[in-house]
């Protein structure tokens, strides 16, 4: 069994630390901020090169966040590069605010590319994976008159739901197939890792 | 009359008298009182949603939910954001300029256009229930499964005329920049355009002349070079609205008189992509353009020096130019037909250049407010520093989002509508609109005092920890799978959901007190006098300031700050 899995749960928890971590430095820095600037004084200088610091600085975060995740979250490359070598692909309509699926629970084997090839008959909806405590493994826009094709690798043995992850009218209310999708073949379980 | 009763009616002291009101004074605060109405329409609207998630109401069946869903932003933006800045807008740039507004009655037109169709189409909604929500993701806004033409057509009709309204509002602001008021010299419209879109300092980037540590001399002041670059990207969008607006009436209208039409004759992904392209304009370049042009006039009004590193300022501001009409594809990240060197390109590197943008007139301002430390910690001050901090806390926010590998895990999630969009709009945006109204207050009533001090900091606070209190436990409950456009019945996320919901109450307490304060200081009999006509001419801006008279220096000479 290994270690860590990078899966969508792992990447979630990474950025809610990062991202709580960020907010509690900048609320402390303008909380800091707000009580100094009341205070007297001697002359205050900022030199342009601060401020010329502070753009680099701006500049290498904004691009670096996307060669981070770009090498480091799993399911990037596929995304935008797309892959004819999976392991399975599973056609599923949707139409009329109804999922229409080959089978009634889909069997993804484990540690395999499979391709979730979703067409919609008339509106945009979301194609979603749940899983049992509602969090969420991945989605993608449902577009009609186009490809949707979802590349995923699961890595974890469960059972999980699908649901519409986009707004298709109030008659889309409650689109939601559970144990729609069964995995099956790791050597751990959801419970124990997660699908990436 | 007891002395509560006569400050209700009077206000504090009696110091406000509605009939000392100059036109623009009293059209501004007509744009005002509007706009804080919207907000309450929007407030009381978000409170129920709020309680909506919380537990599903029967009241709000899922009919009458999504249209309050639809509704909700529309009215915040259009009905209240909307007519605050342009009414702030409409009176600082005559102001700024020192030259009279090119047109008060199309200002009067403007205020009245974007007051009826709001109305229209919050009413609309409210009776008919159509519900295709702003984003009106083709072909649902003409899915007459769901929804009634006539109503959608009133619907749309509502949205159209506040577009009128507001392309009425940019052509009032690019006229009053560039012509040349009656009696006065020929003033230089190219060049007054030029400097006031941020043309004339991209060019002297290109030529390397602006890396010198002087500051430049120009014919338009900072902020109202970003209201001029903000209203080109509000043209945009009002454009891009009411073509779309009229797209959908076609259909609507056939539908009405029995010759339906296929909606697969649009492709739905194109329509995205020009939709998108449209509405960011509204939410990436409008906001943040107009958000920053604003922190910059505070911050030069509070402490009354330049602007710091203004010559960088402009330059972002030009280069927003670019940003916002080229970052529209952070939207479609997870839509898998759209081209891989969109979605790198436009969604996750331009878009990233908005951290740059934002990150640099945060720099700017905080800047400048140091520099000229010590300051009092007076109401716009410290509601200055709650929309810095709100726009620093939302814009990473939305930076993280617009990546390809999160926006797999973070779309259509709570996260991009708590920590992203209402702590930009709220945070952010509202508390910077406050600033500039607690800024202008006593300017446009000639010197009402506020009638409590107090009651402004308890607004300050609640408004702060609620707006970013709800936004915090949005979020959380979307990086654990909360979806943002979906009701949940089964107590799925309820925790969050609560201290959401108690974060939002905290939001509308403090709208109340806000209202509270300001009816208080103008009183209700001042409130109504707004809408008394005036014997001055439009040209005097505030008592004894009358601007038809050409200033000297003549015109050509630089504007300063």
């Amino acid at each position: 069994m290994r270690l860590l899995v990078i899966d969508s749960g792992t990447v979630l928890w990474g950025q809610t630390l990062m991202y709580s971590a960020y907010c509690l430095v900048i609320i402390s820095l303008v909380w800091w901020f707000a009580t100094r600037i009341t205070r007297p004084a001697g002359e205050s200088r900022i030199t342009p090169k601060v401020f010329y610091t502070w753009v680099g600085f701006l500049a290498v975060l904004g691009v670096s966040l996307h060669l981070v995740t770009y090498n480091t979250i799993p399911w990037v490359k596929d995304d935008l590069n797309g892959s004819d070598d999976y392991a399975a692909s599973y056609d599923i309509t949707v139409g009329d605010h109804a999922w229409q699926l080959p089978e009634k629970t889909l069997q993804v084997p484990c540690n395999e590319l499979v391709r979730f090839s979703v067409t919609s008959t008339d509106l945009t909806y979301g194609f979603g994976l749940f899983r049992d405590d509602n969090s969420m493994v991945a989605q993608m826009q449902v577009v009609p008159g186009h490809d949707n094709d979802l590349l995923w690798t699961f890595e974890s043995d469960g059972v999980y739901s699908i649901r519409s992850t986009e707004y298709s009218g109030p008659e889309g209310d409650g689109m939601v197939v559970p144990d729609a999708v069964e995995v099956t073949g790791c050597d751990q379980s959801e419970a124990e890792g997660g699908a990436r | 009359m007891s002395t509560f009763t006569e400050t209700l009616v009077h206000g504090k002291g009696g110091a406000f008298k509605p009939t000392s009101l100059t036109p623009m004074q009293g059209l501004t605060l007509k744009y005002v009182v509007f706009g804080l109405v919207y907000y309450g329409f929007a407030a009381i609207e978000g409170m129920l949603l709020r309680i909506n998630a919380v537990s599903p109401q029967d009241l709000l069946y899922p009919d009458r939910y999504y249209a309050m869903l639809t509704a909700h932003p529309l009215v915040g933006i259009f009905g209240s954001s909307y007519l605050l800045v342009f009414g702030a807008f409409t009176f600082l740039v005559p102001f700024l300029m020192k030259k009279p507004l090119w047109s008060y009655k199309l200002a009067n037109w403007t205020l009245w256009l974007i007051v009826v169709g709001v109305f229209t189409f919050w009413f609309d909604g409210f009776l008919t229930h159509y519900a295709p929500l702003y984003t009106l993701y083709w072909p649902l806004p003409a899915d007459f499964d769901q929804f009634e033409p006539v109503a959608g057509a009133i619907f749309i009709t509502g949205v159209a005329l506040v577009m009128v309204g507001t392309l009425f509002f940019v052509l009032n602001v690019l006229k009053t920049i560039t012509y040349t008021p009656a009696g006065w010299t020929r003033q230089p419209a190219g060049r007054l355009l030029g400097d006031a879109l941020g043309l004339t300092t991209l060019g002297k980037f290109f030529t390397g002349r602006l890396r010198k540590d002087v500051e430049q001399e120009h014919l338009v002041s900072l902020p109202v070079a970003a209201i001029a670059r903000g209203s080109v990207d509000v043209l945009f969008n009002a454009g891009i609205i009411l073509f779309s607006g009229v797209l959908i009436l076609v259909y609507m209208v056939a539908e009405i008189f029995g010759g339906s039409l296929e909606t697969t004759k649009i492709d739905a992904l194109l329509y995205k992509n020009w939709y998108w392209w449209g509405l960011d304009l509204v939410a990436d370049g409008l906001v943040l353009i107009f958000v920053a042009g604003t922190w910059y006039l505070l911050a030069q009004l509070i402490t009354g020096r330049e602007v710091f590193m203004a010559r960088w300022a402009r330059f972002a501001l030009g280069l927003e130019l670019v940003v916002s009409w080229t970052v529209w594809s952070h939207h479609l990240l997870s839509d898998q037909s759209q081209p891989a060197a969109l979605k790198m390109g436009s969604g996750e590197f331009v878009t990233a250049f908005e951290l740059i943008t934002q990150g640099l007139a945060f720099f700017i301002t905080l800047a400048t407010l140091w520099m000229a430390r010590p300051l009092t910690m007076t109401n716009p001050l410290k509601f200055l520093l709650g929309g810095l901090l709100g726009f620093a806390l939302a814009v990473p926010a939305g930076i993280m989002q617009a990546d390809v590998g999160l926006n797999r895990i973070l779309h259509n999630t709570q996260w991009v509508v708590g920590p992203h969009v209402h702590v930009a709009v709220l945070v952010g945006l509202t508390m910077t609109l406050y600033a500039a109204v607690y800024f202008l207050l006593p300017i446009l009533t000639n010197g009402a005092e506020l009638y409590s001090q107090r009651l402004a900091n308890v607004h300050f606070w609640c408004h702060l920890i609620g707006g970013i209190g709800m936004g915090a436990f949005m979020g959380m409950a979307g990086l654990q799978g909360m979806l943002r456009r979906t009701i949940y019945y089964e107590d799925e996320f309820l925790p969050y959901m609560v201290l959401a919901a108690l974060s939002g109450a905290l939001l509308l307490v403090a709208f109340v007190v806000f209202l509270y304060n300001i009816v208080m200081t103008l009183g209700l009999q001042g409130a109504v006098g707004l809408f008394k006509r005036s014997s001055t001419p439009p040209s005097v801006l505030v008592p004894g300031m009358d601007v038809a008279i050409q200033p000297v220096p003549a015109p050509g000479a630089p504007a300063g700050a």
